[in-house]
């Protein structure tokens, strides 16, 4: 009972402040998003008070939970809010490729021009999307590779729900133009805090299950997901020291400036590639990837090294986004020669990826779940290395500020991050919401080749417009002058932008075949089709050791 | 039957104790920050030393903060690399010193539309007001968005003092009396009938006029041209004197 009001009260002294901050502000932004936290902590407080059994409580027994099951609630509402934020990332990219390919699609208002909606874009992807698979998945397979419940069950709602919060507190912040104006990290100081309480809550909840484990060793893809939170955790902070102008306002300014401030920023910036995008998404990999092809690792020995090497190395790569800027030499080619090294601990994760399938490249064929991994392992060799190419400071100077660095990033985003969250979200609604099969496998595999199609599409026409402007830029004619003006080159790109949309749009119809085939799972449908393999699934096995008392 | 070596057998340690395997991996991505972000911190010779850098007028800052409430940084630069193409089209490569009192840094990481280090003094007022409003009328090829709601909105910039302030706590350093009168130098720099003797002392160089074409009213388009024509424009990079310092960095 006592918990129960002390929750209580914590969601009702986050009601009252969120309102009086509210209707202190003289600012209209910090205003609406201090009634959006309003009515989070009204439904917090509402939730906690309606749905406790009191009568239970008055009797002194407390609900347990089944032991014997795993705790997958926050894992099926990840899922369905991966596909969710998936669909609207997607989209709102989309758009905003349309927006440069005809300008008039800014449509003139404040809310919906491209500098806006970008980081709505960018964040609804890499943060939403992704972020909810990371922990939805982190979720599903820390329980299964240590045998154990999901410790603090409350907490790992909170986390859930904070995280969407979060979400939805960007979101709106960029429309109303609430932004810090770095890249990747554009929330304001208060929801950067908020963040960093829910990262904290996830942290204890990821630790406290693998504390509690039933298995002796700590699976290898527990260690990068532990790596990716706790790294998170470092960049987040660091990166975010602001001093907010007022507390009834959303605006502050960084603690860092200028060279200092740009090297720190891409120190986050191209981490949260190396962790979020990377280590997390190397941790699904080592799941997912082994269990659809019911083969274990390829090597444990290159797990190892390739681990240690690559959270290593990944830190110091952040200099090679300021090539041949204000930024020491030293701290240039420090971070080239890093990112060259790279390379190698990438490979070897894409080497022990593929090398698993050793002995069943025949499921290539046959199981398009198989399929869609195999490209998503391929695309992140190729992208591993692309990337030290071309932090490469000669390549760099052609490269940089043009749509090649958009190419890279979407062949790495499209191709590795988005196949390998589609591939675990197709092996996981079946066995969460306990059908026999997906909807459909056929359908799959029409997402897999729509999503390949539209990488293709994606990548090539940026690497054309990205050579050509870095050329056109630095052409000079036999006179000695520059021969293309700035505008010229925009004109340029037209057709290479046209070609990226149509990519894009291909990409986005997979992913509604994909909503399409899940959304029929989770109803209980099954298409009728000419089967596709399936692989092997017991559900009497799928639950945590509990130990039996000795007779 | 395999052999495995003692490095192995010992890693086995971390992987049966979570303690152990975080503190590890934490101290693993701790090195490469502290190695390369702290030294720019202490190496005197990471920002040059040159004339002329004073922190941002009211007016600018306002603008300033439109232009990153805006994302002008996604698709605008403002760093101009030593190549002679880009010297050439925009002007004297950037140097680290001119973005000392950039809160956050500006320097952008892509070019859809051209950098803008060293745009202040290169058009006209009417020119960019024009831009602004629509893009396409003068720039036929141009795919930047129409920002005509910029002089539609009159320019609520909140408390000048206190914004001065949180940037002088961060370590801006604007003098007592810059913070004291914030908020009329704010109104006073874009009024071409105010007294500003006094502001142009303590912020040598500022421009100081009605930029919206507009008099009677102080609008965002004032504070977003305020801060667009003055970038670039505080370091005379191609004076003789800064040359000759700037030949004299070294190591960097």
């Amino acid at each position: 009972m006592v918990s129960v009001l002390g929750r209580a009260g914590w969601w009702l002294a986050a009601l009252f402040l969120a309102v009086i901050a509210s209707a202190a502000t003289s600012e209209t932004g910090f205003a609406i998003h201090m009634i959006i936290v309003a009515l989070a902590a009204f439904i917090g407080l509402w939730v906690s008070l309606s749905r406790t059994d009191y009568a239970a409580i008055a009797r002194g027994v407390l609900r347990t939970p089944d032991p014997g099951k795993y705790d997958d609630d926050p894992v099926r509402w990840g899922m369905i809010a991966t596909v969710f934020w998936g669909m609207a990332g997607f989209l709102a990219g989309l758009f905003i490729a349309l927006q440069l390919a005809f300008p008039v699609l800014n449509l003139g208002f404040e809310w919906t021009t491209f500098g806006r909606l970008r980081p709505l874009h960018t964040s609804a992807v890499i943060f939403a999307f992704g972020g909810n698979a990371l922990i939805a998945t982190s979720f599903y397979v820390v329980q299964r590779t240590c045998r154990a419940r999901l410790a603090f069950p409350g907490l790992a709602r909170f986390v859930f729900w904070g995280y969407q919060l979060f979400i939805v507190l960007a979101a709106t912040g960029y429309l109303l133009g609430i932004t810090q104006g770095k890249e990747y990290a554009e929330p304001e100081w208060y929801v950067d805090l908020w963040l960093t309480v829910v990262w904290v809550a996830y942290l204890a909840v990821f630790v406290g299950t693998i504390v509690k484990r039933a298995e002796p060793h700590i699976y290898v893809a527990n260690w990068f997901y532990l790596s990716f939170i706790l790294t998170v955790a470092m960049l987040h902070i660091v990166n975010n020291l602001n001093l907010p102008v007022s507390l009834l306002g959303s605006k502050s300014y960084p603690v860092f400036s200028g060279v200092q401030g740009a090297l720190v920023q891409w120190w986050y910036g191209h981490n949260a590639v190396g962790f979020f995008l990377t280590a997390g998404f190397l941790a699904m990999m080592y799941y997912f990837v082994p269990k659809q092809a019911e083969r274990p690792i390829y090597s444990y020995r290159l797990s190892i090294i390739h681990f240690w090497a690559l959270i290593f190395l990944y830190i110091w790569a952040g200099p090679h986004h300021l090539h041949y800027t204000a930024l020491p030499d030293w701290a240039q080619t420090l971070g080239m020669v890093f990112s060259v090294m790279l390379w190698m601990p990438s490979w070897g994760g894409m080497i022990n990826g593929l090398m698993t399938l050793n002995g069943a490249w025949d499921k290539v064929r046959t199981d398009p779940i198989i399929r869609m991994m195999v490209m998503a392992v391929a695309f992140y060799g190729m992208s591993t290395f692309e990337g030290p190419m071309m932090s490469i400071k000669s390549v760099n100077s052609l490269s940089h500020y043009t749509d090649w660095t958009i190419g890279h990033v979407h062949s790495g985003a499209l191709g590795w991050n988005g196949m390998i969250t589609f591939a675990a979200i197709y092996y996981l609604v079946p066995r969460l919401w306990n059908r026999e099969r997906l909807y459909s496998l056929r359908m799959v595999n029409w997402h897999f080749w729509l999503a390949t199609v539209g990488i293709v599409f994606y990548a090539a026409s940026m690497w054309v417009a990205g050579i050509t402007q870095g050329l056109m830029w630095r052409e000079y004619g036999a006179d000695g002058y520059l021969v293309n003006s700035f505008a010229e080159t925009v004109a340029a790109l037209h057709p290479m932008f046209l070609l990226r949309a149509l990519g894009g749009l291909l990409y986005l119809a997979g992913a509604v075949v994909m909503t399409a085939n899940v959304w029929l799972t989770i109803v209980g449908k099954l298409r009728e089709e000419a089967p596709m393999r399936q692989p092997a699934y017991d559900p009497d096995k799928d639950h945590p050791l509990v130990s039996v008392p000795a007779e | 039957m395999t052999t495995t070596s003692p490095v192995l057998e010992s890693h086995k340690k971390l992987e049966r104790n979570v303690t152990l395997l975080g503190l590890f991996a934490f101290l693993a991505v701790t090195v490469g920050g502290i190695v390369e972000i702290a030294p720019l911190f202490w190496i005197d010779n990471t920002i040059e030393k040159v004339k002329g850098m004073r922190p941002y007028t009211p007016l600018e800052q306002a603008g300033r903060d439109i232009y990153i409430r805006e994302g002008c940084y996604v698709c605008h630069s403002q760093m101009i690399r030593p190549f002679r193409d880009e010297v050439e089209r925009y002007g004297h490569y950037s140097l680290a010193a001119e973005s000392m009192y950039d809160h956050p840094f500006q320097w952008g990481s892509k070019r859809t539309g051209p950098d803008l280090a060293r745009v202040g003094g290169r058009y006209s007022d009417e020119w960019h007001v024009q831009h602004l409003t629509d893009p396409r009328s003068v720039v036929p090829e141009s795919i930047m968005p129409p920002y005509a709601f910029l002089k539609e909105h009159d320019l609520d910039a909140g408390d000048m003092t206190a914004e001065l302030t949180a940037l002088y706590r961060v370590g801006v350093p604007y003098s007592k009396k810059d913070l004291e009168q914030a908020n009329a130098d704010l109104r006073s720099q874009a009024d071409p009938e105010a007294d500003n003797a006094d502001l142009l002392k303590r912020y040598p160089k500022a421009q100081v006029r009605d930029f919206d074409g507009d008099p009677t009213r102080l609008t965002e388009m004032d504070a977003v041209i305020a801060y667009l024509q003055v970038l670039g424009t505080m370091v005379d990079v191609n004076s003789a004197a800064a040359q000759e310092d700037l030949a004299k960095e070294k190591g960097r």
